[in-house]
């Protein structure tokens, strides 16, 4: 009779191989707390130096150095480093701002900009050997990108439509029956002020979690299952041939999300900065 | 009180299975109308492909809160 012991059981190592009697050691959300290299304690507050936040600081420095180096020697014929910049540029302008704002959406392309490339290059860094990291997947980055934003637009509303009339706006849409405002109303202010924000921050951090777990499950499963069998070498090469595939399938999702992040952003300016009509 | 009925196991993997029932759908929804709007006016492609993403990122956050919430309140 074989008794599989489960992974938590100390006689197992860390990482098993099938046959080895432990069970599968499968991941689970610990392998998202990672261990701090070291703590610095400023003014009462601890700052936790670890691998996401010199990732975070990294990929930052990555960003602005770009499209500082793509902008310092603006010439009327564009280098190569020049028109790279100019790409991302333009996409950011037509594909989101003026698509999205309009005509008043291209003072807004340096924030948005800057989000897009920020948050795309973060969640790269979930692929990227060496760092294979997402930024993206704690929750306190997408939080606090999306507590900017949530500032951005609310002080833009209030500014362009005056602090009553932005939350009236929002609350009573034209063209309703007016007894349908007692449900309405409640569910559209709780929309602006609640639900637009915990979403578009939950929204980024589960597809990062969720992309960076998956692509952990497979390739532990591909080192479990290599041993000495049949069954095992054939599992193994499946799922090492499943983690390239979803490899490709994650960096397509970065680029998604990143994608739809500054998306909802610029849609949530345009809305404060005109009320629907 | 007595229980008079438990469910033990992993009940997050069934949430997370009931959860993605409804953007299932609704995503579904949502590229077949895509589609469709692109193939009869295929001049349109890049609003109707704008909107159906913006589509497609609201109702996804219905899974994707769905898969998270085991992890956060399970035990």
């Amino acid at each position: 009779m074989s008794v599989v012991k489960l992974s938590g059981d100390s006689s197992c190592p860390v990482t098993p191989h099938l046959n080895s009697g432990c069970g599968f050691p499968a991941p689970n959300a610990e392998i998202f707390f990672l261990e701090p290299y070291t703590t610095l304690n400023i003014f009462g507050m601890d700052f936790v130096i670890g691998k996401t936040s010199i990732l975070a600081a990294l990929v930052s420095l990555i960003v602005a150095t770009f499209f500082l180096a793509a902008a310092r020697p603006r010439k009327m014929v564009p280098g190569k480093l020049q028109s790279l910049g100019e790409q991302a540029y333009l996409f950011v302008r037509d594909q989101i701002a003026r698509e999205v704002i309009g005509k008043d959406g291209d003072r807004f392309v340096p924030f948005l900009g800057s989000l897009f490339f920020f948050v795309w290059i973060s969640n790269l860094m979930g692929v990227i050997p060496g760092a294979q990291f997402p930024i993206m997947s704690s929750l306190a980055f997408p939080v606090s990108l999306t507590l900017m934003v949530y500032g951005t637009y609310m002080y833009i509303g209030m500014k362009h439509q005056g602090p009553i009339k932005f939350f009236t706006s929002a609350m009573f849409p034209p063209g309703v029956p007016k007894a349908m405002y007692v449900l309405l109303a409640p569910l559209e202010l709780l929309q602006l002020v609640v639900t637009r924000p915990v979403t578009q921050a939950i929204r980024l951090f589960a597809n990062m979690f969720a992309g960076h777990l998956l692509l952990t499950t497979f390739t532990l499963a591909a080192y479990y299952l290599l041993s000495p069998s049949i069954i095992g070498v054939l599992g193994s090469v499946t799922s090492f041939g499943v983690t390239v595939v979803l490899t490709g399938f994650e960096m397509f999702i970065q680029g998604l999300q990143a994608f739809i992040f500054t998306l909802l952003t610029a849609v949530y300016i345009g809305g404060s900065l005109h009320a629907e009509h | 009180m007595s229980v008079l009925a438990e469910v033990t196991g992993s009940i997050g993997s069934i949430g997370y299975g009931l959860a993605a029932i409804g953007p299932g759908v609704g995503i579904g929804i949502i590229f077949g109308n895509g589609v469709q709007a692109i193939a009869r006016q295929p001049e349109a492609y890049g609003v109707i492909r704008q909107n159906m993403i913006l589509g497609f990122a609201l109702t996804e956050a219905l899974a994707l809160i769905g898969f998270v919430v085991p992890f956060v309140f399970g035990a």
